[in-house]
């Protein structure tokens, strides 16, 4: 595949809910065989876009094309290409790990020579021979996720929309998903996958960040670090709740977070000198810390990019 | 062909599903069997044994042996004697009785003078069957012991058609058929397809390439011959338990229970894409449910409803159904006799599925 083609793009794309605007003209532009991530709290429209996407929620506003198909007019012919992991599990637990398989290889209307091979394949390859027999109600929370993918990844898609994936699983085996996902992509896979794990944001390859429906940052996790308006300090202290209240009331940081021993502050870069800001407040308050100026982490970043937004807002 | 896998494909993970819930495999045995039991066994129209009380002011040689001759006809059970009519209108009023017999003092020349009635029959109206037994208890002659055996002759005769005994159970099992259907069909399929989507199985299942016509297919095909089965409890059962007859032929009832079953699946279909939850979709079933048991004729004659009732009735697929398996069944009738009664029932059908799959969307919104 052309690696430069566009898998998904979208303009403008708005879903209401009634009085409440769940996505708010969203706009995408996700290049072929990436690792997309959609990064926002709960209720920030990651699942509502990515259902739109899918065609199964129709826009109120706006435009979105999947492989080149219109996902409201050609929604049934883009079905055959996409695979969609719910953020709940949506296999059924009632019938086996290999009965399940089996189905969606009969729904997607493998040819017969194919299905059984490739659900062998795909035990095999996500671990779950061992379970082909029992019940998918009965699996642990990593065993329902591998299940899960591999329900959705069962036709070979050219993109795969995951929708909190790891959301009820260990970090082992979070890990070992992610694996699986670079896997796909080096294969061509797009991926879109949603979280609010920070940890798991920093690993895609391009990520849009999403606050009450906007996009309000999107971009490399390193060109996201670099292009936000703020500049960040680290500051070590024995006693940071102290150090915090020596920051507090300097009307140029614009937050402080705290975490664990260390507190992460936002100064506006247009504010000169920061982080003789901060050691000086630090000083005054006679509270023993080392502060240094670090790259932005996302966390960093989210909490600017949605300060931005609240200031826009505001006004 | 890819149809045909999928359609399949749905089929076969339904009746998995369906072999594995026990309470529904339950239901589909348990719901004919127990309802077949207490219909045939606990309905009886046909009273006998009314608790009775009675006050012979009287008490001669021939009110004597009047009370003796009601006593000996079953339909009350003379429990008691008390001395006045004040009496029994208190065991009346306190429900310790449902009829009450008074013998006047002048009983003997009321007799005799025939100018008015001998006897007054007190009872509780509340319920027409025990007023209908009362209706009855008139129509018995009075004998004397003497020679004048006055039996008038009865200016009309009844000649019992199709039930010579007058065993309710024979109107009561074909009717329950349809009941039985009508229940669990229409519960089934929209309870199965409601359950989908509210474990999240419906959002995996519109995401694949599977056609809304062959979804359904797939989910009515196993219920289709889940109906059959009860259909054979119920008719084998009833033959067993309650003597009724099969006197039409067999392909025929198999066709209008195969349409009618149709029909209910159908509307199961149409109650899914409206409710949200189970327990909305069963609320739905019981607004088909209630009036069909009731407006039917499976409990009350058709003609005897006002014609809003009547209206109602003939919208229900039960009513048409009722009509068509009791005239096979009990009389022998062929279904070309019937035909608008199928028709009314193909005509249901096809609306509501076309409902159906026009209204469940492959969408979320």
């Amino acid at each position: 595949m052309n690696s430069t083609a566009i898998a998904i793009s979208a303009t403008g794309l708005t879903r209401k809910f009634g009085s409440l605007i769940a996505v708010n003209e969203v706009d995408l532009e996700i290049p072929a065989g990436t690792i997309y991530g959609f990064l926002g709290p709960n209720g920030s429209g990651k699942s509502t876009t990515i259902r739109m996407l899918c065609g199964l929620l129709t826009p109120s506003a706006g435009t979105a094309t999947v492989l080149g198909m219109d996902t409201v007019k050609e929604s049934e012919a883009l079905k055959q290409h996409i695979g969609y992991m719910t953020q709940r599990f949506a296999l059924f637990e009632d019938l086996t790990v290999r009965e399940n398989l089996r189905f969606i290889s009969e729904v997607y209307a493998l040819p017969r020579a194919k299905r059984r091979a490739r659900v062998d394949q795909l035990l095999e390859e996500f671990s779950l021979v061992a379970q082909v027999k029992q019940r998918a109600g009965t699996l642990s929370g990593g065993q329902k996720q591998r299940l899960a993918l591999a329900a959705a990844t069962l036709h070979e898609p050219k993109i795969l929309f995951l929708d909190e994936p790891t959301s009820a699983v260990d970090p082992q085996n979070r890990r070992d998903f992610w694996e699986k996902l670079f896997e796909m992509a080096e294969r061509g896979t797009t991926i879109l996958v949603s979280t609010h794990y920070m940890d798991e944001a920093a690993r895609c390859h391009r990520l849009a960040i999403l606050d009450e429906g906007v996009k309000v940052a999107d971009g490399s996790p390193k060109a996201l670090g670099e292009n936000i308006a703020y500049n960040v300090i680290e500051v070590v202290a024995d006693n940071p709740n102290s150090a915090r209240l020596s920051l507090a009331d300097n009307p140029a940081f614009t937050s402080i977070t705290q975490l664990g021993v260390r507190l992460r502050v936002l100064v506006p870069k247009q504010v000169p000198d920061a982080l003789e800001q901060v050691r000086s407040n630090l000083r005054q308050a006679q509270v023993r810390a080392e502060a240094d100026q670090v790259f932005p982490d996302l966390e960093d970043i989210f909490m600017a990019v949605t300060e931005e937004r609240r200031k826009g807002l505001a006004i | 062909m890819k149809s045909l896998i999928r359609i399949m494909a749905v089929l076969r993970k339904e009746f998995l599903q369906l072999s594995r819930d026990r309470l529904t495999f339950g239901m589909i045995v348990g719901i004919p069997l127990m309802q077949l039991l207490m219909f045939g066994y606990a309905i009886n129209t046909d009273v006998r044994n009314l608790t009775a009380a009675y006050a012979d002011e009287a008490d001669t040689h021939l009110s004597r042996q009047f009370i003796a001759d009601i006593a000996a006809s079953q339909v009350i059970n003379l429990g008691r004697r008390v001395e006045t009519v004040q009496d029994l209108n208190r065991l009346m009023d306190a429900g310790a009785i449902s009829i009450g017999v008074y013998v006047p003092e002048d009983f003997d020349r009321r007799i005799i003078e025939r100018d008015r009635p001998a006897v007054q029959l007190l009872v509780d109206g509340t319920d027409p069957i025990i007023l209908g037994v009362a209706q009855q208890l008139t129509a018995l002659p009075i004998r004397f012991d003497s020679q004048t055996a006055l039996t008038p002759v009865p200016s009309m005769e009844v000649r019992n058609y199709y039930n010579p005994e007058r065993r309710s159970a024979v109107n009561i099992v074909p009717g329950l058929v349809g009941v039985i259907l009508t229940m669990t069909m229409v519960m089934f399929t929209s309870v199965a397809i409601v359950r989908e989507k509210e474990r999240g199985n419906m959002e995996l299942l519109i995401n694949t390439p599977i056609k809304t016509p062959e979804l359904m297919l797939g989910k009515i095909i196993p219920y289709v011959l889940i109906g059959l089965i009860q259909l054979v409890i119920v008719l084998g059962m009833g033959r067993y338990f309650f003597k009724v007859p099969i006197l039409g032929s067999y392909s025929q009832l198999l066709s209008a229970s195969l349409v009618f079953i149709g029909a209910n699946l159908s509307l199961g279909l149409l109650l899914s894409t409206l409710a949200k939850t189970q327990f909305q979709a069963m609320q739905m079933a019981f607004f088909v449910f209630l009036p069909s048991i009731l407006l039917s004729g499976f409990m009350f004659p058709f003609d005897g409803m006002p014609p809003i009732a009547q209206y109602i009735a003939e919208l229900l697929p039960l009513t048409h159904f009722n009509r068509l398996i009791r005239g096979i069944i009990l009389r022998g009738a062929d279904i070309s006799s019937m035909w608008d009664e199928l028709l009314a029932l193909l005509a249901f059908m096809v609306i509501t599925l076309t409902l159906a799959i026009a209204r469940f969307s492959k969408r979320l919104d």
